[in-house]
């Protein structure tokens, strides 16, 4: 059974707010399901299924479900970490397929600015590996630059190459006024940034941000019904990358399996791709995602990103919202906001000065757990639907 | 080789899978589990072959040398490890096939080159036990 076309996205709400000192995780849940909805033109009461991860307090989906008062036939809390809200969205678009659901409604928020650490950022000694990575001093831009290390050693990739991937998506958040950081930068600035760990920069790394946001998706009966432009999901992909029995390969991604699998279930390929929003946790897993998911050969990752590939009017426009690394990362998790600015480029309502003309077809990535540990990929290709 | 680096080497957290490990690195002894049915060398240790299924596991001694496979100096460490900056974390290659996560010490953090040779070294904790750690060769 091909899920390709049965389910649509109709609403999608990205929290405004960046430092939110004064609200709780739940209230956030809720204003973020409540901008979905209204974007859609749904209600709370349209809800049959409802889709969360870590981020939600309390008792997997059921504390979150009863807070918001959801009637559910369906409920997913798959966490793997930033990209869960791509694989929600693959499990409610298969049940949307199979006749289970209707409206599927996925919520992402949290508040690691000001209120304390963001789930997923300790690993749960309870692990099995927890004594084997606990001892060593790993933390999370660490563990992103043992890969950028090993990936540059392999292929010749530079931390200029690396930078242009910050530059790009500085370029796009001056455009964006609710960007956590709308300064365009320069591939200088970036590389003589302090060094965190080596080869990695300040700003090769994301922002920390409070907020969240939310995705409803619809059968395609039930778009058909709304006024709203609603975005087919055409192809689903996910792909876990693990230590790989103890020979863990520190140049590879799950997106090596979830991208493959998204384009053949749309049918497509990268060359068909007018936009991508590519988790952007660091720069590094930007550039080894594009490889993965096969927009250029293993190892040319830095040639790709070149020359302005990745700012609005180049070969691959990408993360025209600002991205994890100027705009947003709520909850110390980029997944759902990738879906977001996919679906307003393909609606014709990102900020002129980074729309796509003509956007037909546009892929979201997230990538969840650590490039240096265990991870968990999701593609998600979407059309632009009417 | 007893090396005190001087890095956090709080006491780790064992079970019933991973404490013959930890003894025998109290012990000043490298031990990995390996696979009786396939062979396998396992990485992380446990009593469970990832590569084929098998729980018929027991643990062997390791050569302790290997090479870099990746690393990073961490020039601005988080929580304890703030105050021992610059440090090295790295995967190192064993010659037994895993790549395990450790600390490079007792170098020059320039020194550290991915190939580069490596020896395990038993860094020693409270309570009598010890982390395995690697120096250059």
């Amino acid at each position: 059974m091909s899920i390709s076309g049965a389910a649509h996205i109709a609403g999608v709400y990205e929290h405004p707010g960046r430092n939110l000192p004064d609200v709780t995780v739940p209230q956030i849940h809720a204003a973020v399901a409540k901008g979905a909805l209204d974007d859609a033109g749904l209600t709370f009461d349209d809800v049959d299924a409802y889709y969360c991860a870590g981020d939600a307090p309390g008792f997997g989906g059921l504390s979150m479900a009863d807070y918001l008062g959801l009637n559910c036939r369906e409920i997913d809390s798959t966490e793997t970490g930033g990209s869960s809200y791509l694989v929600h969205a693959r499990h409610a678009a298969a049940s949307i397929a199979a006749g289970h659901i209707d409206v599927a409604l996925i919520t992402l928020a949290g508040k690691p600015r000001t209120g304390g650490r963001g789930p997923g950022g300790s690993m749960a000694s309870s692990a099995p590996e927890s004594s084997f990575e606990s001892l060593f001093g790993l933390n999370v831009i660490a563990g992103y630059a043992l890969a950028a290390q090993r990936h540059m050693h392999e292929f010749g990739t530079t931390s200029e190459q690396l930078a242009e991937i910050k530059v790009a998506a500085s370029i796009h958040a001056q455009h964006n006024p609710n960007a956590f950081l709308s300064d365009p930068v320069t591939i200088d600035e970036v590389v003589e940034s302090p060094m965190i760990a080596r080869p990695l920069h300040r700003l090769d790394a994301c922002v920390i941000t409070d907020g969240g946001g939310a995705l409803v998706m619809v059968s395609a009966e039930t778009a058909a019904k709304l006024t709203r432009q609603t975005c087919p999901v055409l192809g689903t992909g996910v792909g876990v990358e693990t230590t790989n029995r103890g020979r863990i390969d520190l140049t590879r991604t799950g997106a090596v399996v979830s991208g493959p699998a998204a384009f053949a279930e749309a049918g497509v390929t990268p060359a068909d791709i007018d936009y991508a929003s590519i988790y952007d946790s660091f720069t590094i897993t930007v550039l080894i995602t594009l490889e993965d998911l096969g927009f250029c050969e293993k190892g040319q990752g830095g040639g790709f990103v070149s020359d302005g590939a990745l700012q609005a009017g180049g070969q691959l426009p990408f993360n025209t919202d600002g991205g994890g690394l100027c705009n947003n990362h709520p909850a110390n998790r980029g997944g759902m906001t990738k879906v977001i600015e996919a679906v307003r480029q393909l609606r014709g309502e990102a900020h002129a000065e980074v729309q796509v003309a003509d956007c037909e077809l546009a892929l979201a990535h997230g990538t969840g757990g650590s490039l240096a540990t265990r991870m968990g990929s999701a593609t998600l290709i979407l059309g632009r639907g009417n | 080789m007893t090396e005190n680096s001087g890095l956090p080497t709080p006491t780790p957290a064992t079970t019933l899978e991973t404490e013959p490990f930890w003894e025998a690195a109290a012990e000043g002894r490298f031990v990995l589990p390996r696979c009786n049915s396939c062979e396998h060398v396992i990485w992380y240790p446990r009593l469970f072959c990832p590569e084929c299924g098998s729980t018929d596991v027991s643990y062997v001694d390791a050569a302790g040398t290997g090479t870099v496979y990746s690393f990073t100096v961490v020039e601005k460490g988080q929580g304890r490890w703030r105050d021992h900056s610059p440090y090295v974390l790295a995967y190192v290659e064993l010659d037994e096939g895993p790549r395990m996560m450790t600390n490079i010490v007792g170098v020059d953090p320039d020194a550290v080159a991915i190939g580069a040779a490596v020896q395990a070294v038993f860094d020693p904790g409270k309570d009598g036990g010890a982390v395995i750690r690697f120096t250059l060769q």
